[in-house]
């Protein structure tokens, strides 16, 4: 699909506000429909995207598979570190209240961080499944 | 209006499944099943669950759509005569279909506000969380802060899916030392 020009065009007029949706989806999942997990799986979408219309290689110029492999783990991780964070801040395993002096602030900050946790191993295990699928076989051209 | 609209979409998403029926090009198939992702994501969308119709449409009819079209590289794209007439899946999936009718009589009515499952921590949910966790979407509060043990169980569970599956399909480099 390299030389179709239709195709490319609109991707490359796309792509840049689907990960920005994505990113919405991700913010703003505190006050609208959506969370961690949409806006990874949106996310992995526009990169999927990407590969689609411009090749495997070219996506894996910009995201290389290793830092995929990393991403699925650092989300997991991630959401250890805030549940771990508030049995040092002096509370239980996910204890948010304890985040800040502010019982309120320390639940928008934990939440804020596990969001992104789950966001993170979400796109990494879906563009990681299509990297993956897509290096068996030719669809890269 | 919105119940007429819901129903049209669910007569488009049967003849959707006719079609993938009859269907014996598995390309077609594998776009055919997109059309019914996004069919189920518009009813999921006109029932209200903005966040499941977001997740609908891009895993549903986005990424498993290209990962059955890069599994349809590997392999022909007509699916062959099956050797003997498959009596027993085909009454397999009726009686299943037919146990899940039944179950669903004993289910309370749509958007019931008097449900049981709505009598027992959800009133609790909605006085106390504003003085709580005070965010505008209480799915949120309830997915990450009521909850967030069951949402580190399924960031998990989507973490191992992604293990297995590197586990599966990863390139064994055969007499060839990978330089690392």
């Amino acid at each position: 699909m390299r030389n179709d020009l239709i195709l490319r065009v609109v991707a490359k007029l796309l792509i840049p506000f689907i990960l920005l949706f994505a990113v919405y989806v991700q913010f703003h999942g505190d006050f609208g429909p959506g969370g961690g997990f949409q806006a990874g799986v949106i996310f992995a979408a526009g990169i999927v995207l990407h590969a689609l219309i411009f090749g495997l290689d070219r996506t894996k110029t910009f995201l290389p598979e290793p830092w995929v492999e990393s991403i699925m783990a650092l989300g997991v991780l991630l959401y250890v570190g805030v549940g771990l964070a508030g049995i040092i801040l002096g509370g239980n395993f996910l204890d948010f209240f304890v985040l800040d002096a502010d019982s309120i602030t320390g639940q928008h900050r934990g939440i804020f961080w596990i969001e992104i946790g789950v966001a993170l191993t979400v796109a990494g295990v879906m563009l990681k499944i299509f990297y993956m699928f897509a290096a068996r076989g030719p669809i890269d051209e | 209006m919105e119940s007429l609209i819901i129903i049209a979409l669910m007569v488009m998403m049967l003849v959707a499944v006719w079609l993938i029926i009859q269907s014996r090009n598995l390309f077609g198939v594998v776009v055919l099943s997109g059309v019914y992702s996004f069919l189920m994501a518009t009813v999921l969308f006109a029932l209200d669950a903005a966040d499941v119709a977001m997740t609908e449409a891009a895993v549903g009819a986005g990424l498993s759509t290209v990962l059955l079209l890069g599994a349809l590289y590997l392999c022909k794209s007509e699916e062959g005569k099956p050797l003997h007439r498959p009596w027993f899946p085909l009454a397999l999936s009726v009686a299943l279909t037919l146990t899940l009718m039944a179950g669903t009589v004993g289910l309370p009515f749509f958007s019931d506000p008097m449900a049981v499952i709505h009598q027992h921590v959800v009133p609790r949910y909605i006085n106390d969380m504003p003085a709580e966790i005070d965010v505008p979407n209480i799915v949120t509060a309830v997915l990450a802060s009521y909850r967030s043990f069951d949402t580190l169980g399924e960031t998990t569970v989507v973490f191992t899916a992604g293990a297995g599956v590197i586990a599966l399909l990863r390139r064994r480099r055969n007499g060839v030392t990978n330089a690392k």
